[in-house]
């Protein structure tokens, strides 16, 4: 065996990088609930990677056989519905941790120098992820895979000039046809997941580079041992490892009860007219994408001018991009940043998850009206962020990790 | 902002139809039972005799649903299957779509997951809210469904239903307030047996929509309680590694 590792390690670095990424690595102890989530992001992933394989196996990617196919999976393939249930509820599971993860790097300031590159992997990670659920969710070609499709792929005819040009560009014909159907099976299956395993290699490998943020948000490599070891880090295997499989654990209880229980998650997962086979000629009567993608669908139904609105949700996403460079503290945990900090990101979190709930409702005016408000809310929280940051009052950090 | 995407939707889209259903009408709750087989043979016997003849469930295959049910396969032969097909076939009907557009003015629907598109209770109000209608092409209207586009076919089980109103004053004026719906008893069942029967359909339709929820439902118990011991495990594990991190 001995012999063997070492005839590998003279040809490929095999044990260097375990002990790099894994034996070695190390972490600072005091991780809390929020980490989880990066190694449950993983997790999903290889989940909807393998059940997305299978799927794909019994799956007929035409307008005429779609649906059949999806129902043919969920009645005549053995365990086909485990493995469909499994894809969908994955899907929403993703959003879940991605965008609890992505909360997580906003409390403790995990964005700023030295980890802006970590964070704008992530963030293309996080666009592509919205591509790949948009295009898997046309593929059962449901009354919702059409109509949603018609709808989102008819915000791009809003730009001038091209808009028209371009809407045709994206659906190959006039309307969502069997066209659509196929290019989008192609990004799904091939493109998209191929960009977003690639995506997820740079995010660690720029996380593993620079060391991971902590709740702190301060660096453990300024305090070293004699063997240059930081005084506050663990190895991530066995500690974190063993750690983070309390957290998938826990993780599975929930993804598990949503599949065996409520795979349609109360009609948001999986959504009712969805059971019914597109017809072009057949309108929903409300037409809501799913609810990973309202809070951003909020915002563009808040603007009155259609051009505008989608201009302000492109922004809406954009924004988060230079979000490491918006804020210009040298703090980088809430933990020490000024109450002002800790109440503009409360404001931005319930902004959020209002817009959210909107984008799932039909609107009223009533309720474009507090669309409008937490839409200023959602960009108020940057504008804000870089005034006060430059010259904020923290309080003094601490040497080393605390609990 | 949605108002116009739509309606620049109507007119990219020729020929838009109608989107049925959108009335406020009180829904009754179906206590169905999916692990009541009789309830389920029934309600197969039903569909097949009385919605099955327009109303194809394509996605779904006789011998599953005998299987499922409890039901003999000679039996499911020789009783359910009257298009003269082999019982590991989908469940088509012989009408064409194109022959039911042509005789109902569009085609029916396909019912296999009509219950998880309406709700078991739209389908169990539905079914009960038929009523006499001289004005609509097949003499009856629906309180769920307005302007329903086909016949009530359980009017032989049910009789002819008639919407019932009163007259009281109101405010000294004699107003028509809409009461309820009442068979003429003309029907081979009383309300109840009706009631029941309309529910053994739904829980026929609920279990056709999706034919694995009892065993899903099962297996959930047995994932659920292995994670909770494997989640006690995995916590003193991490524990026991953890001792020496201060």
């Amino acid at each position: 065996m001995k012999a063997l590792i070492s005839w590998i390690d003279d040809r490929i670095p095999m044990t260097k990088t375990w002990e790099k990424h894994i034996s070695k690595y190390p972490a600072p102890k005091n991780f809390n609930f929020w980490y989880f989530f990066g190694s449950l992001a993983m997790l999903v992933l290889v989940n909807q990677l393998l059940t997305g394989i299978w799927l794909t196996m019994h799956y007929n990617p035409t307008a005429e056989g779609a649906f059949a196919s999806v129902e043919y999976i969920m009645r005549d393939v053995p365990w086909g519905w485990l493995l469909r249930y499994m894809h969908s509820t994955g899907a929403s599971a993703f959003f879940v941790v991605v965008y609890l993860h992505m909360y997580r790097g906003l409390i403790y300031g995990s964005y700023q120098k030295p980890r802006e590159l970590l964070w704008l992997f992530g963030m293309l990670i996080f666009l592509v992820l919205m591509a790949e659920a948009f295009m898997g969710y046309i593929l059962p070609w449901g009354q919702m895979s059409y109509w949603g499709a018609q709808v989102i792929i008819s915000l791009f005819g809003a730009i001038p000039v091209i808009g028209d040009d371009l809407t045709l560009w994206i659906r190959g014909d006039y309307v969502v046809s069997g066209a659509t159907l196929n290019r989008f099976f192609a990004l799904h299956v091939v493109a998209l997941p191929l960009v977003l395993v690639m995506l997820v290699f740079l995010h660690i490998i720029a996380l593993h580079e620079v060391g991971s943020n902590n709740p702190d948000g301060i660096e453990i490599k300024k305090n070293k041992d004699a063997n240059g070891w930081p005084k506050d880090g663990i190895p991530f295997h066995p500690y974190y490892s063993v750690k983070d499989i309390v957290g998938v654990v826990g993780f599975l209880f929930f993804f598990c009860f949503v599949i065996f229980f409520m795979p349609d998650g109360g009609g948001y997962f999986l959504e009712k007219p969805n059971f019914e086979i597109a017809n072009p000629l057949k309108t929903p009567e409300h037409i809501a994408p799913v609810w990973y993608f309202t809070p951003f669908y909020a915002i563009l139904r808040a603007i009155p001018d259609k051009l505008g609105g989608v201009i302000m949700m492109g922004l809406s996403i954009l924004v988060l991009f230079i979000l490491p460079w918006l804020d210009r503290c040298k703090v980088k945990s809430w933990r020490y940043r000024s109450m002002l900090h800790r109440i503009n990101i409360a404001q931005f979190i319930v902004c959020f998850i209002i817009l959210g709930v909107l984008g799932v409702l039909p609107p009223t005016e009533g309720r474009t009206l507090l669309a409008q408000i937490t839409t200023f809310g959602y960009f108020a929280f940057f504008v804000l962020l870089w005034f006060y940051s430059k010259n904020e009052a923290t309080k003094p950090l601490p040497e080393r990790l605390t609990k | 902002m949605m108002k116009k995407l739509l309606l620049a939707l109507v007119f990219v889209v020729p020929g838009l139809a109608l989107a049925a259903g959108g009335s406020n009408v009180h829904l009754d709750k179906a206590e169905y039972d999916l692990s009541d087989k009789a309830s389920l043979q029934n309600g197969a016997k039903l569909f097949m005799n009385y919605c099955f003849g327009c109303h194809s469930t394509q996605y779904q295959r006789y011998n599953r649903v005998a299987e499922d049910l409890d039901i003999p396969i000679e039996l499911m032969e020789q009783h359910l299957v009257f298009t003269g097909v082999k019982s590991g076939e989908l469940m088509k009907n012989a009408a064409s779509e194109e022959q039911i557009a042509k005789w109902f003015g569009a085609p029916a629907p396909d019912l296999t997951n009509v219950a998880r598109v309406r709700g078991a209770d739209w389908l169990y109000t539905y079914l009960r809210t038929f009523y006499e209608d001289p004005s609509r092409p097949y003499g009856v209207n629906n309180l769920v469904f307005p302007s329903v586009g086909m016949p009530h076919v359980l009017q032989e089980l049910q009789g002819i239903p008639r919407a019932v109103y009163e007259e009281p004053l109101i405010d000294g004026e004699p107003q028509q307030v809409f009461v309820g719906i009442e068979s003429d008893g003309s029907g081979e069942m009383s309300e109840d047996e009706y009631d029941q029967a309309v529910l053994d359909l739904v829980n026929y339709l609920v279990y056709s929509a999706e034919p694995v929820k009892q065993e899903r439902k099962r297996l959930g118990y047995w994932v659920l309680g292995f994670l909770v011991i494997f989640f006690i495990f995995s916590y003193l594990l991490k524990k026991e590694y953890w001792r020496d991190v201060h």
